[in-house]
């Protein structure tokens, strides 16, 4: 009896889907121009490479009308409404918000009444309540087998092999497991073996991020990697977005266009901002993912849910405490100055990074520089060139540059600062994930700061040390009074370091 | 609970003995995002509000120069000044058609309606800049409409009276390509009222200034603009 009352609350209530239903037969009319058109077996698998395992909807299908309502008729698209409504909810077909905030309507000029849109996943491209969402109905797509697709010939560590396996047997088992390695152990070769053994059965993969940062990073490599495989990265400011490719490399976002596509669903970072606070991307990957997929994912640092899985025994994971190098992470040293506010305000540098700056080791490694705001990385770019210039670090101003989410040249700087032509890099968590340089000191200003969390702090901390011939690199934290955060992160390295000399001695042993 | 409708955080009223009577206002932005809203203040330029020191600015005096003398447009009153946070939240509003984000400007319009326009508005009728049928068809909606829908509650006051021909965004021109530019309106109605034009954005004043041409070409007696922006 619950169970039919509950069945009778959640019943799809006539008068509001009505619309859709409108708008569905609206689609299907023939239009006066259009032939009856069969379409051969060729021309249906180029369609259904393009469109199938996605969500779109009719502006986002770039084919002319008349094409369109042919594929329509031959039931080659399935419309889906947009929002499905129930009596106490509404929740958007896409990015499935059901939150009363980010639903709201619009008077809709072409059908002359009031409609509701989606305001949550309104950057892809509004979803209004007049619009139909099509998902490809024709054949699969065939995606080649092939054998040995690997052309990377690293040899990786004794660590990494280990975890290479337990990727490989998850892909086997189209299982889900939590790789945790730490800043710098070589997460993506982990990977390679794996994205090989299903691509030689035919699948279909994608290796998701938060971050687009991380996207433009990891596509050059995969593309190496994999040369002779079709690989695409799909991030909000890339002009092409036809995701056609076998590995595509996107962000989550990108991800809420795709529906059952993939066939091993990798997430790189998965702890980043914003894919732990957005529900609706979670949603996004969960859907993207076939039901039946291997599901990896990728962490050097997991928050509370994560390792409650892990200690619940809910979520078979690996753990490589260890570098790709052999060599520890750098434990963070903590600096308490507590001028420090009073110096930032006035955009100076607190004294006790210029006291570090004169007892630093290796004077050659570049400086990053994290700050908590985008607006005091912009601030104190003068004041540290002026400094440098003084210790005569650097020759030139130029050789500072600042680098944050709202700065169109990031990139560019980013680059530039890996080939050294930029000494020191003041920026924000944008960089604290994915990024690698190769011999760096990283310095924290106010890293008691609410930006900078745990998973923050550890990431950041990562940053140093990468390289093989500088295995160390010094880390600063400078704040006026630690937080929970700044203990946690240092307790939370010299434990991995700890975990890491126990895994060596028992490899050794071995 | 009050979300805001920029950064979707909830909104924390105060609560006093005014709020608790009253209920308090209805606040749609928070604290933080509100304050990155500038609105235009003294001294401006008495005729376009720009903010300058001058009572002329030097971009109307290059208009005054161009129609020798016989500007169309009578005077614009802006509300906000453009900055990168209005730029995103305008582009969210008009281009990606985030519709509601529009109510955030309705105090302001209202506000600077009663101040600069009451006298004019018993007389007036309010004329939105249209989009071209495609754009419309993209968006959904014209922005300029909303505006004037907010501006007054009578609905009647509203008249449409041109049509856009041309295609192009002005967003994507250069100031010499605006200008001369072939005039991108054709219009519908004449009218023998006075006209307040209502647009979102005044970068050069050439998309203005080619309507009130028409305007008072076919016999309308003065043409005043209101902008959402000052460029």
């Amino acid at each position: 009896m619950v169970q039919r009352i509950k069945k009778w609350f959640h019943r799809p209530t006539r008068l509001e889907s009505q619309p859709t239903e409108r708008a569905r037969r609206r689609n299907l009319l023939p239009s006066s121009s259009s032939y009856f058109h069969r379409l051969t077996e060729e021309e249906e698998r180029k369609l259904a490479k393009r469109f199938e395992g996605k969500l779109l909807l009719r502006r986002e299908i770039p084919l002319s009308d008349s094409q369109f309502n042919d594929l329509l008729r031959h039931q080659l698209f399935t419309p889906h409404p947009s929002f499905v409504k129930t009596i106490f909810q509404t929740r958007c077909k896409r990015c499935n918000n059901d939150k009363p905030s980010l639903l709201a309507s619009f008077p809709c000029a072409k059908c002359c009444r009031t409609h509701l849109y989606c305001r949550n996943c309104i950057m892809m491209g509004r979803v209004s309540e007049c619009e139909v969402l099509y998902e490809w109905n024709g054949i699969r797509y065939q995606w080649p087998t092939l054998l040995n697709a690997c052309t990377w010939k690293g040899v990786l560590t004794p660590a990494q092999e280990k975890a290479a396996n337990l990727v490989k047997k998850a892909i086997a088992d189209k299982s889900e497991m939590l790789v945790w390695a730490v800043a710098g152990a070589g997460k993506t070769e982990i990977l390679f073996p794996g994205i090989e053994l299903a691509l030689s059965r035919g699948a279909r993969i994608c290796i998701a991020t938060p971050r687009s940062d991380v996207v433009r990073e990891l596509y050059p490599r995969i593309g190496q990697a994999f040369k002779n495989v079709e690989v695409e990265a799909l991030y909000g400011k890339k002009k092409n977005k036809d995701g056609t490719a076998q590995i595509i490399i996107a962000t989550t976002h990108q991800l809420l266009r795709f529906n059952e596509a993939f066939d091993v669903m990798i997430i790189d970072e998965i702890d980043a901002f914003p894919y732990h606070k957005d529900r609706s991307l979670a949603f996004a990957t969960n859907r993207a993912a076939k039901k039946a997929s291997a599901k990896i994912y990728l962490t050097a640092t997991p928050r509370g849910d994560l390792k409650q899985k892990i200690r619940r025994k809910q979520l078979p994971h690996c753990f490589i405490p260890i570098r790709y190098h052999g060599h520890p992470l750098p434990e963070p040293k903590l600096v308490a100055d507590f001028s420090l506010s009073k110096r930032l305000t006035n955009k100076q540098l607190p004294k006790s990074f210029i006291r570090w700056l004169d007892q630093r080791e290796r004077k050659t490694r570049q400086l990053l520089i994290f700050v908590p705001t985008i607006q005091l990385a912009e601030q104190l770019k003068v004041e540290t060139a002026a400094v440098l210039l003084l210790k005569k670090l650097i020759k030139d101003e130029s050789e500072v540059a600042f680098a944050h989410a709202e700065d169109e040249l990031r990139e560019e700087k980013v680059r530039q600062f890996r080939q050294r032509n930029i000494y020191c890099l003041l920026t924000t968590t944008i960089l604290e994930r994915g990024v690698t340089f190769p011999s760096v000191d990283v310095v924290v200003l106010q890293a008691n700061h609410d930006v900078f969390d745990e998973a923050a702090l550890v990431q950041i901390s990562g940053r140093a040390g990468r390289a093989k011939d500088d295995p160390d690199g010094e880390v600063i934290f400078i704040h006026d009074g630690k937080t929970e955060a700044l203990v946690d992160a240092v307790h939370a390295i010299k434990k991995m370091n700890l975990r890491a000399k126990t895994f060596y001695t028992k490899e050794s042993e071995r | 609970m009050n979300r805001c409708l920029w950064c979707d955080e909830a909104i924390v009223n105060q609560f006093d003995w005014l709020t608790f009577f009253t209920g308090g206002e209805h606040q749609l932005l928070c604290e933080a995002c509100l304050s990155q809203l500038e609105t235009i203040r003294q001294p401006v330029c008495k005729k376009c509000f720009k903010m300058s020191n001058s009572k002329r600015c030097t971009d109307c005096k290059r208009w005054e120069r161009f129609f020798s003398g016989d500007d169309p447009l009578e005077k614009n009153v802006s509300s906000f000044r453009y900055n990168e946070f209005l730029q995103e939240m305008i582009a969210k509003w008009k281009y990606r058609g985030d519709y509601v984000l529009g109510s955030v400007f309705e105090r302001e319009i209202k506000r600077a309606f009663k101040f600069h326009y009451h006298a004019l508005l018993k007389e007036a009728v309010i004329v939105p800049i249209p989009l071209s049928k495609s754009r419309m068809d993209e968006r959904g909606f014209n922005q300029s409409e909303a505006i004037a829908e907010m501006a007054t509650d009578d609905r009647k006051k509203i008249v449409q009276l041109f049509e856009r021909i041309d295609d192009e965004k002005q967003a994507k021109k250069t100031r010499a390509e605006r200008i001369f530019a072939k005039n991108p309106f054709k219009l519908l109605k004449t009218t023998n009222k006075t006209v307040i034009l209502v647009d979102d954005i005044y970068t050069t004043g050439t998309t203005l200034r080619h309507a009130a041409r028409l305007l008072k070409a076919s016999g309308c007696p003065a043409v005043y603009a209101y902008t959402l922006v000052r460029g």
